[in-house]
């Protein structure tokens, strides 16, 4: 774990949970700004004062519908730098397009809430989102993979240029990338850039993202 | 002739007429004719004297207002003597069905319940029409025959008796002993017998059909009572489904954010405390928390899985579809949310049909279609699996149907020996009784 403080808030409406968060954000060394319970103070506080990151609940009151998921939406707009890690209960993947797709330089996250309790791997995840890049959960990546199209544009990767994009989407680093595949990062760079290549996406534009968008819509 | 047990069960009183008078005779017919001629002349009589009982106490109180309210409840009379002369059909209409009464089905027994019940409601014309006709016709007509009846029959049954001691001229034959009135007396009861049971049973039947016409309930009545029937049918299925929900929030609001709040906190000890025995146990109680909790998941995504509710059919099936081992594609077009009842029905009829081609069929793939077809929804589940699938006792499919037929939908399974398999569930997207 990096030793930096960074200042966090957190939505979350059952107490419960939030007490959770908090505790486990405080043991990651990081600060909590506040805990809230609902979008709408949510959105205010950042307004006001806005933190490094920000971890919501997509469902909240008063609607319980995805209140959180909106809150995360405008706070993105209005504060493009701040990194939005969204908690959910269930893969929807029409969550994860709305947030990959918002432009803005902070970093996005989506996990599934009953994977909090990793609690390494969550504040890994902070983090990731702070340094403005991607955590998704790996269950998120695992239901999508087994969704996509035999017509799509991946259908021109091979199975290893595959696993290395489903890796990226789920936000690693090329070294944990190589890492985890066991090999040298020197042939995930390899990968990585023919995937670009094979997927024909620009220089110049984060390609990274592109091509775990491309790869979330199959 | 040999008499079958049931010979004297001719299913109407008019077929029973018209059939063998041998058989007719040796039945329960003229029998049940006469008792129920005689329950008529009583019925009546009674109405008539209940009838100017309340009109002239209504009319002598009404000075005090107590009047007023006697003569007010003068339709629960007419109204007894309807449910009264509906259960005295069922004499005349041995193992048949019960006439269908006007009034709604009783919630209680006893008279405290149906004077509760009967006072608010009002009086059919028909019913009072017949109250009215048994109170000053039939009952004294039925009285007449039966009275007839009874003074000819016992006249010729007394016949040596009467000839003992008078002459006794009947139809012009002339018997001055007791011995001489033998044969007339036999001849003379038998002939009335059979007579009487002629007139009698005719007249029962013509009450009867009366009585049908006049104290059933009409077409309307009766289109009206299954409205009824379906729409407390389709709130029996919205309140299943309420209930669903119910539970569903209970376990997921409840139990499952405390085992996920457990979780974390087990989490955050794996951090804190050092290597040994100890952190092994934590390690092991995490992953114990976290089987409850996927279990629990499970579970509640039997009862009514909340990305439904969130999110409707689609997304809810396109869950399932990801969590299956084989690959199934999901191809659904609907224009909007459905009713909660039309969603769950289908959610779970895919589940069950998808979870049926991931143990049984041994299929390669499988394939989830939906869209909206002349107001209903049409939703299939196909595979290239070995077939031979079929709606049987105890497949969760079968309880479904149930489901299905109460919102107005069917299913069918198409699944030939070899495959492949097609399940095409039906159900109107609006739910209207």
């Amino acid at each position: 774990m990096p030793d930096r403080t960074l200042r966090v808030v957190i939505a979350e409406d059952l107490a419960l949970l939030r007490e959770g968060l908090v505790g486990i954000v405080e043991r990651g060394g990081h600060e909590v700004v506040a805990a809230v319970d609902n979008a709408d103070a949510l959105v205010t506080l950042v307004h006001h004062d806005p933190p490094d990151v920000v971890i919501t609940d997509v469902r909240m009151p008063p609607g319980l519908s995805d209140e959180g998921l909106r809150a995360a939406a405008a706070i993105r707009e209005e504060h493009p730098a701040v990194g939005i890690l969204v908690l959910s209960q269930y893969v929807a993947d029409a969550y994860l397009t709305s947030l990959l797709e918002a432009p803005g330089s902070g970093g996005t996250g989506y996990l599934l809430k009953d994977r909090v309790g990793h609690v390494r791997e969550f504040l890994d995840s902070i983090d990731r989102v702070a340094d403005g890049g991607m955590a998704v959960d790996p269950e998120v990546v695992r239901q999508l993979l087994g969704r996509r199209r035999d017509d799509g544009p991946l259908s021109a990767l091979t199975e290893r240029e595959r696993e290395v994009l489903a890796l990226m989407a789920e936000g690693l680093t090329n070294g944990s990338i190589a890492a985890r595949l066991v090999v040298s990062e020197a042939a995930v760079r390899k990968h990585v850039g023919n995937i670009f290549a094979k997927l024909d996406l620009e220089q110049g534009t984060d390609r990274r993202v592109a091509a775990v968008l491309t790869y979330l819509r199959g | 002739m040999e008499r079958s047990p049931r010979a004297g069960a001719a299913p109407t009183a008019w077929g029973a007429l018209a059939g063998s008078p041998v058989r007719f005779l040796t039945s329960s017919w003229p029998f049940r004719s006469w008792a129920y001629l005689a329950g008529s002349s009583l019925a009546g009589l009674l109405t008539l004297v209940a009838f100017l009982a309340l009109a002239l106490t209504g009319i002598v109180t009404s000075i005090v207002v107590i009047g007023v309210f006697v003569l007010a409840s003068m339709p629960l009379l007419f109204m007894a003597v309807g449910d009264l002369e509906r259960r005295r059909l069922r004499v005349m209409s041995p193992g048949g069905a019960p006439l269908p009464s006007p009034h709604p089905r009783l919630r209680d027994t006893g008279l405290r319940g149906w004077l509760r019940q009967r006072r608010r409601e009002s009086l059919p014309g028909r019913e009072l029409g017949y109250g009215v006709l048994l109170a000053v016709l039939l009952w004294w007509v039925d009285l007449l025959v039966a009275a007839n009846a009874v003074l000819l029959l016992s006249l010729m049954a007394l016949a040596p008796l009467l000839a003992h001691y008078e002459e006794f001229v009947v139809f012009g034959w002339t018997a001055s002993s007791a011995w001489e009135a033998v044969p007339v007396g036999v001849v003379g009861f038998v002939g009335f017998y059979v007579f009487f049971a002629y007139v009698a049973t005719a007249l029962a039947a013509g009450q009867v059909a009366l009585a049908r016409l006049l104290l059933g309930a009409s077409e309307e009545q009766l289109e009206q009572r299954i409205t009824e029937l379906r729409r407390s049918r389709l709130d029996l299925v919205d309140a299943f489904e309420t209930e669903r929900k119910r539970i569903e929030r209970h376990l997921h609001d409840g139990v499952q954010q405390r085992l996920v709040a457990l979780t974390m906190t087990l989490g955050r000890a794996e951090l804190d405390v050092p290597e040994g025995p100890g952190l092994e146990l934590v390690r092991q109680a995490h992953g114990e928390a976290e089987a409850a909790l996927s279990d629990l998941r499970e579970a509640v995504r039997g009862i009514h899985p909340r990305v439904l509710i969130d999110h409707g059919i689609e997304a809810a099936v396109r869950e399932i579809a990801d969590r299956m081992p084989i690959p199934v594609a999901v191809d659904i077009t609907l224009s909007g949310r459905l009713p909660a009842p039309v969603e769950a029905t289908a959610y779970f009829v895919v589940s069950e049909a998808i979870t049926n081609v991931a143990k049984h069929a041994r299929a390669g793939s499988s394939r989830i279609t939906g869209w909206e077809q002349d107001g209903d929804l049409v939703v299939t589940v196909t595979d290239d699996g070995v077939g031979g699938a079929r709606i049987g006792a105890g497949s969760g499919l079968a309880g479904l149907v149930t489901r299905l037929d109460a919102l107005g939908g069917r299913l069918e399974v198409h699944s030939p020996v070899g495959g492949p398999t097609r399940i095409r569930m039906e159900c109107p997207c609006r739910i209207e009784p």
